[in-house]
């Protein structure tokens, strides 16, 4: 009974018109920055901040969410439409939306990921309200040695994830790995493959190689050949999903909320695995896994749902335990303790409006997207109609600002020129950018916590296997790379993927 | 007789203040913090900049650059033009431990800045998880001395204000841990409130929350007083460990050059957000300490500078933890 009279607390809060309007006002400017190439939460929060001085802190905590949540609402409309993942979450989006989008079915994809993020915001609201506190001693279960052991299942995954051939996808999950390395040793401080610039002493920027790979990297192949642009001439196709698209994605919505709630609660970026793991799991049960890569509704309805549920659940480690798990959480860290409230298990007793208001507006800002999202898709759609001569000039603007953004330096911008250069190459000899980037991504956290894990156990492996967490996780790792090279099924695989 | 002195001096001072100076600020200033915005240093930026802001009718606005410890920044601003519009909040890392962490550093603290002044520091804490066998500090440091290899100490990485006062406590206590290095302090404090990890040293505004609700124990606090946020937790001297008193300072610096009237006007305005009734509770309400009235000008921090830079070098050499 308690939850409902928290509830009831926080819908009070968050119903306030101020607050309404504020929760609003962030799923707006959320979801222009996520559209825009290049733009990303951190920096607009960033920017906004001191904008919120005057607020009192719950109506400047629910705009700050509803930017970050509005955000991935919208990130997901670019990936669809231009093939662009602004943030690590829409990679995998990217792969069947796109595709979806080329085939005249650009509406049914983004009312998809519009309904998909819906039902997952719902629900994640529902578990941060009801099973925040318990969940977060699940997430303490998970040390240096179980994340290691994650990162290898999501490595797992990332070979079987791949399109074309597994040799190429090992090498470019490899290729990505390496160059998470590049930048300063966390143990030792020694600079490793910097070439003695000081700029790479923090290693590569995610958004940099991103933004480099995809966006730029897809604006030369379309110039490069005209034709192939048939994605913004061609017709979008009915917004609403059809009743088969509706079957089709149910249960993929189902499995990618949990997922991406369960991955999401996790400490050190879990969200980023969400829609990756998703994705996998839809290929490996569906009936006719051929499909993916190739517009399958499923692989843009289960990740989306994972993206969204987890961006909602990563707040349980930052408002249960005042812990951040990730760069834009670490900034609602700074809003808080801004106006005074220092994240942490106290918040819950001690503002019980802020907390409770907080989870209840993401619900109703949920709700505002969708409703905000639906009529929107068709001006989105028809923003990338216009010619792609004045198109491509905006993009390149929009991801240059947003590089720029992120660090304030030129150096990041130059960067991403080099590494779209780089991206078309691959292109032309057949290779997959995406295996790389979750290498890259995967790599700089599986570095970290293999070290760590290392040093507590003073240097014996068997930490790995004994901890019980981490050995079912390495388990279950071995079981899904033995089912994927097993003869019979390799032979499949190759017949699937080899194109 | 003075006052015909005085008078031809200020007339001789007028005349030789560039034009530049009397009509600054003509525009926004920029203000580098050398880190991500949402740490303890970007917040007390943007608390003191706000104000700052209001005195000077020119917004401050700050910029975020973060990397290399700090020192990424800290570099930019030394070679920022002197002209007043690119300022800076440095801190202890950058401005004290960085010279001896950092051999190839392409700045040094005590020559490259004009000093403009103290800000506010955050008092440092010695925690541990909750299921640590000692009691309090003494107990703790016969405990280290004894097994001290098997103690894992846990800081946010090579240069971190966790890491140099670590570091430090380390050093006065004689024991030298495992180091298990993390990104940031947030990942630390999760391990640390997990058990995997023995202990760290952080500022109050990343453990006070974790403190009181007894999810984490604290030792220490290296202040001469006790905060008022944590009023049970007792002194490093009251605790039996003197010699231990370290602030994660944070302080205003102007690239070398900048002319002193310029920095005159700065310093002032930031001394005036300090006596700001509502921006000191703001930077109270973290747990930071503001500088005594008599330490808040140019010339005092000046002095800070290069004791903090003494004090540091030695430490860090001694742990041989330097970042190439």
């Amino acid at each position: 009974m308690d939850l409902f009279s928290n509830l009831a607390l926080g819908f009070a809060t968050a119903l306030s018109l101020q607050n309404l309007a504020l929760c609003f006002v962030g799923c707006m400017v959320g979801t222009l920055i996520g559209v825009l190439p290049g733009v990303g939460p951190i920096a607009t929060i960033a920017i906004l901040l001191p904008i919120t001085f005057g607020l009192d802190p719950t109506g400047a905590l629910i705009m700050l969410a509803g930017i970050y949540y509005g955000a991935q609402y919208g990130g997901s409309t670019t990936a669809i439409l231009v093939n662009i993942p602004g943030e690590a979450t829409s990679v995998v989006t990217v792969l069947d939306g796109h595709q979806m989008a080329r085939q005249g079915r650009a509406g049914a994809a983004l009312g998809m990921a519009a309904i998909g993020s819906f039902i997952a915001g719902c629900v994640a609201t529902v578990v941060i309200a009801a099973l925040g506190a318990p969940l977060t001693k699940l997430a303490l279960l998970f040390g240096p040695a179980e994340y290691f052991s994650l990162m290898v299942m999501g490595l797992v995954f990332a070979v079987v994830l791949a399109r074309g051939s597994i040799v190429k996808a090992i090498a470019m999950i490899l290729a990505g790995l390496l160059l998470s390395t590049v930048g300063t040793d966390l143990e030792t401080g020694q600079e490793r493959m910097t070439l003695g610039i000081q700029d790479l002493s923090d290693g590569i920027d995610f958004a940099v190689l991103a933004m480099g790979l995809f966006g730029f990297a897809e604006i030369l192949r379309n110039l490069e050949s005209p034709e192939a642009r048939d994605v913004v001439k061609g017709s979008i196709g009915r917004l609403l999903p059809t009743a088969a698209e509706f079957r089709q994605s149910f249960w993929p919505i189902v499995r990618g909320t949990g997922l991406g709630a369960l991955l999401g609660i996790l400490p050190g970026n879990g969200a980023v695995l969400g829609p990756f793991a998703s994705y996998t799991l839809e290929k490996k049960i569906a009936k006719d896994p051929r499909r993916f890569g190739r517009g399958a509704i499923e692989g843009v309805a289960g990740p989306e749902s994972a993206n969204n549920a987890g961006a909602q659940t990563a707040f349980i480690p930052l408002l249960t335990l005042g812990i951040p798990p990730n760069a834009v959480m670490a900034l609602m860290v700074g809003a808080m303790t801004i106006h005074g409230i220092i994240p942490g298990p106290q918040v819950m007793e001690k503002n019980p409006t802020l907390f409770w208001g907080m989870v209840a507006s993401m619900w109703i800002g949920n709700l505002m997207l969708l409703v905000i999202n639906l009529p929107l898709i068709g001006l989105w759609v028809r923003l990338l109609k216009v010619p792609y001569r004045l198109m491509f000039p905006a993009i390149l603007i929009f991801c240059c600002i947003g590089i720029y953004s992120i660090n304030n330096n030129p150096t990041d911008v130059m960067a991403t020129a080099v590494f779209g250069l780089v991206g078309y190459v691959l292109f032309k000899l057949g290779f997959e950018p995406a295996p790389l980037l979750l290498g890259f991504v995967l790599g700089k956290l599986m570095e970290e916590k293999l070290r760590q894990a290392l040093i507590l156990s003073r240097g014996s492996f068997s930490t790995f296997i004994e901890r019980p967490v981490s050995g079912t996780l390495l388990a279950v790792a071995v079981v899904m790379l033995v089912l994927a090279l097993l003869p019979s099924i390799r032979k499949g695989r190759d017949e699937v993927f080899t194109e | 007789m003075t006052l015909r002195i005085a008078a031809a001096l200020a007339a001789v001072l007028a005349a030789a203040t560039p034009a530049a100076a009397q009509t600054y600020p003509a525009k926004p200033i920029t203000m580098i913090v050398p880190f991500a915005a949402g740490g303890p240093t970007d917040i007390i930026a943007r608390i003191v900049g706000e104000h700052m802001g209001r005195t000077l009718g020119q917004q401050i606005v700050i910029e975020n650059v973060a990397g290399a410890g700090g020192t990424t920044g800290t570099t930019r601003t030394a070679q920022a033009a002197p002209d007043g519009y690119t300022i800076m909040m440095g801190h202890m890392g950058t401005h004290g431990a960085a010279p001896a962490l950092y051999p190839k550093l392409k700045y040094d603290p005590t020559k490259d800045f004009e000093p403009i002044g103290m800000a506010a520091g955050t008092p440092i804490l010695i925690v541990a998880k909750k299921g640590l066998a000692p009691k309090d500090l003494k107990e703790f440091v016969a405990f280290a001395k004894q097994g001290g290899d098997k103690l894992n100490l846990a800081h946010a990485g090579i240069g971190s204000v966790s890491h140099a006062t670590a570091l430090l406590f380390n050093a006065s206590i004689g024991t030298k841990p495992t180091s298990v290095p993390y990104k940031g302090t947030g990942p630390a404090m999760n391990d640390l409130v997990s058990g995997q990890v023995d202990y760290m040293c952080d500022q109050i505004v990343n453990v006070v929350e974790q403190v009181k609700a007894g999810s984490i124990k604290a030792y220490a606090i290296a202040t001469p007083d006790r905060s008022p946020a944590l009023p049970d937790v007792p002194t490093t001297k009251e605790a039996g460990l003197p010699d231990y008193q370290v602030s994660a300072w944070n302080a205003m610096f102007a690239p070398k050059g900048t002319s002193p009237e310029i920095v005159a006007k700065l310093s002032d305005a930031l001394n005036k957000a300090l006596a700001d009734p509502n921006t000191a509770k703001r930077l109270t309400d973290l747990g930071g300490v503001l500088p005594e009235p008599a330490n808040r000008n140019p010339a005092w921090l000046k002095g800070y500078v290069a004791q903090e830079v003494a004090r540091w070098t030695p430490v860090i050499k001694a742990a041989g933890e330097t970042a190439e």
